[in-house]
């Protein structure tokens, strides 16, 4: 299929219906309006349903309603519509169905305002509502990435039976690319038939209870094994990243993920013009997060600088990953301003100073 | 040979409840297992279980089920019949959960006219949590959140639900009925029949209210519960159909003028 320019929101919207999701229910938010507006005049184009849901707690139990019913779902919206989704997101993961979601983040906290942010990657990879439970959470950085890893989210949440989401930030959504999709592209997971779902118990198969409701603790505890057993599985075989420069001598580190990483891969150019070594690690999965692969980049560093559009939330990640072992610093913007690759240029001359590593550097 | 002239209907799981001695919520699961079994939906029917003293109902009916959020029961038969349009969908819902915490869910559901059937249990107080007001408590009805008694000057008058959503244009079938007697429950149970029919035939939303008694929570034997709500919510809550299908919207009269 041909190449086609289009604005990363509708290119996920699109996505989602190339990986046969017909079920779109959501609650308008300003930076991703134009997903559910895409997706409410490309749905009953193909047969699908687009509910607009009175408020995102309402969204996020259909989902868990229509996900139930073994049907491919998904839901879009941003920060504070995300913050409400809560509650059926929980249920959804202790309940063990796929859905996937979107969360183009804005910026935070309260109302915050409507520029990009990446500041719910707390949210998004260590919880976000109650209960231990992870979200498998991928993140993109440019529209095409976009709408592969939607396709990808789908079948992973399939795979695992558990809610996959993509977080990008306003400049993801909004943003004009060039997209390709594939019509004859493969599954990324070995898919098995949906045999648990609640789809009406013809002839004498037993009923099948949607359900996250254990009263007799030691079975709830059991439940919570299975969970982690399965976070554990995906730590070891769903971790993506990738690197820039990292095959060359370097003396510093950027650990950065989503559009952020694309102005640091100008910084990198810009430093290289320089005279002055770095490279960088992009996680594209968040939860799991590449520790292995960035301590061991790191270890090639003097320094490590993380650079994020939030008061600094995976420099958590990335300290656990170094181990003490590297000093880990953190450059950021808040509240909708974005970093430039200038700014991190100046960040690492400033870090090359610091007297440690100069001596090192020297 | 023996004949058999009664027996437990299929759609009713063959096990013990937790349910008090003399709460009426069994009664209603038996009459919305029967419904449903005679109209032979049985093999594609959804139920949606709240939170509330009915969250265990998926272990008491025969029919998958799903098991939603406290109030969001509405929500989640709307993503079930909209993914499946072909199935049966009924929530199956506490005062409490419905008309409190739910309140936004049921009015949205029921004005975009989802194809369900909503079974609307009104016992005028929270059961599981130990008897705390609900949105229904009779005015002076003790709870343990208002150990004096509703003051309507503080807490409001109780919501009439099946009133409430009357005033919709779109659903198709809203009731009210009650299960104190044996001869109410026979009504109850033509109301939730037509309620289900009304969906297996197409039609859009339908719930029945059905009165229903908490001798645990209200402190009163069970003998004593069903006089008590034939005395006290009877009076409040009338019994009867509140809207069917082409059924008159309800229009204001002008100011000044006599109706
Ligand atoms: C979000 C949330 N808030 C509160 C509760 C606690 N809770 C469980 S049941 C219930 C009230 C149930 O009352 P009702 O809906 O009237 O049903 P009944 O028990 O009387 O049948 C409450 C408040 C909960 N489970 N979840
Ligand atoms: S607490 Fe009330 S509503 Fe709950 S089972 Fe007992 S009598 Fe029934």
């Amino acid at each position: 299929m041909a190449k086609k320019l289009m604005k990363g929101s509708e290119a996920i919207g699109e996505a989602a219906i190339q990986a046969g999701c017909k079920l779109f229910f959501g609650y308008p938010i300003t930076p991703q309006n134009e997903i559910p507006e895409y997706m409410s005049h490309r749905l009953p184009q193909i047969g699908g349903t687009f509910v607009q849901a009175e408020s995102e707690v309402a969204a996020s139990n259909m989902i868990y309603g229509a996900a139930g019913s073994g049907e491919r779902v998904f839901t879009s919206s941003s920060s504070p519509g995300i913050s409400l989704m809560q509650e059926g997101i929980s249920y959804i993961a202790g309940s063990e169905l796929p859905v996937v979601l979107v969360n183009i983040m804005r910026a935070g906290p309260g109302l915050g305002g409507i520029l990009p942010s990446q500041a719910d990657y707390f949210q998004a990879t260590k919880g976000g509502g109650h209960g231990d439970y992870r979200l498998l959470v991928l993140a993109p950085w440019s529209v095409q990435e976009a709408a592969d890893l939607i396709q990808d989210a789908f079948d992973l949440a399939d795979f695992y039976r558990n809610p996959v989401m993509i977080l990008g930030d306003g400049l993801i959504g909004q943003m004009m690319e060039p997209v390709e999709f594939h019509p004859d592209r493969k599954p990324c997971k070995e898919l098995k038939p949906k045999e648990w779902a609640a789809t009406g118990c013809k002839g004498d198969r037993p009923t099948n209870i949607i359900n996250s409701l254990f009263l007799d603790p030691a079975a709830l505890e059991r439940h919570n094994h299975k969970l982690q057993a399965k976070y554990e599985a995906m730590a070891r075989d769903e971790i993506r990243c990738a690197e820039y420069g990292t095959e060359e001598p370097y003396d510093v580190l950027i650990v950065a993920y989503g559009t952020v990483a694309r102005v640091c891969v100008t910084a990198l150019e810009d430093l290289k013009e320089a005279g002055i070594r770095a490279a960088m690690v992009r996680p594209i999965t968040l939860f799991p997060f590449p520790y292995a692969q960035v301590r061991a980049a790191s270890e090639k560093a003097k320094a490590v600088l993380v650079v994020e559009l939030s008061c600094g939330q995976m420099v958590e990640d990335v300290r656990l990953a170094v181990e003490g072992t590297r000093p880990v610093h953190f450059y950021g913007r808040q509240g909708g301003m974005l970093v430039t690759p200038e700014e991190v240029v100046d960040e690492i001359r400033r870090l090359l100073t610091v007297p440690q590593l100069e001596a090192d550097h020297a | 040979m023996l004949e058999t002239v009664f027996c437990r209907t299929p759609a009713l799981a063959d096990v013990t409840t937790h349910y008090c001695p003399g709460c009426t919520h069994g009664v209603i699961h038996r009459l919305v297992a029967e419904v449903v079994d005679e109209l032979g939906l049985r093999e594609r029917t959804i139920g949606i279980a709240p939170v509330g003293c009915s969250v265990l109902a998926y272990n008491y009916f025969t029919t998958d089920f799903q098991e939603a959020s406290h109030g969001r029961a509405p929500a989640v038969a709307t993503g079930v019949k909209r993914a499946r349009p072909d199935l049966i969908v009924f929530s199956y819902q506490g005062d409490g959960d419905l008309a409190s915490i739910g309140m936004g869910e049921i009015v949205h559901c029921a004005n975009r006219g989802e194809k369900i059937t909503v079974i609307f249990v009104n016992n005028a107080i929270y059961g599981m949590t130990g008897g705390q007001m609900a949105p229904t408590t009779m005015p002076g009805q003790i709870a343990t959140t208002c150990p004096l008694g509703r003051d309507v000057e503080l807490a409001g008058y109780p919501i009439r639900v099946a009133e409430l959503l009357s005033t919709l244009r779109t659903p198709a079938f809203i009731a009210r009925a009650s299960v104190h007697t044996p001869l109410y429950t026979v009504k109850a149970k033509e109301m939730i029949r037509r309620a289900f029919r009304h969906q297996a035939d197409n039609r859009c939303f339908s719930l029945v209210e059905v009165l229903s008694t908490c001798p645990t929570n209200w402190g009163l034997p069970p003998a004593e519960a069903t006089s008590w709500l034939e005395e006290n919510m009877l009076p409040y809550y009338p019994l009867g159909i509140f809207k069917e299908p082409g059924g008159e919207d309800r229009a204001p009269s002008p100011l000044g003028e006599k109706r």
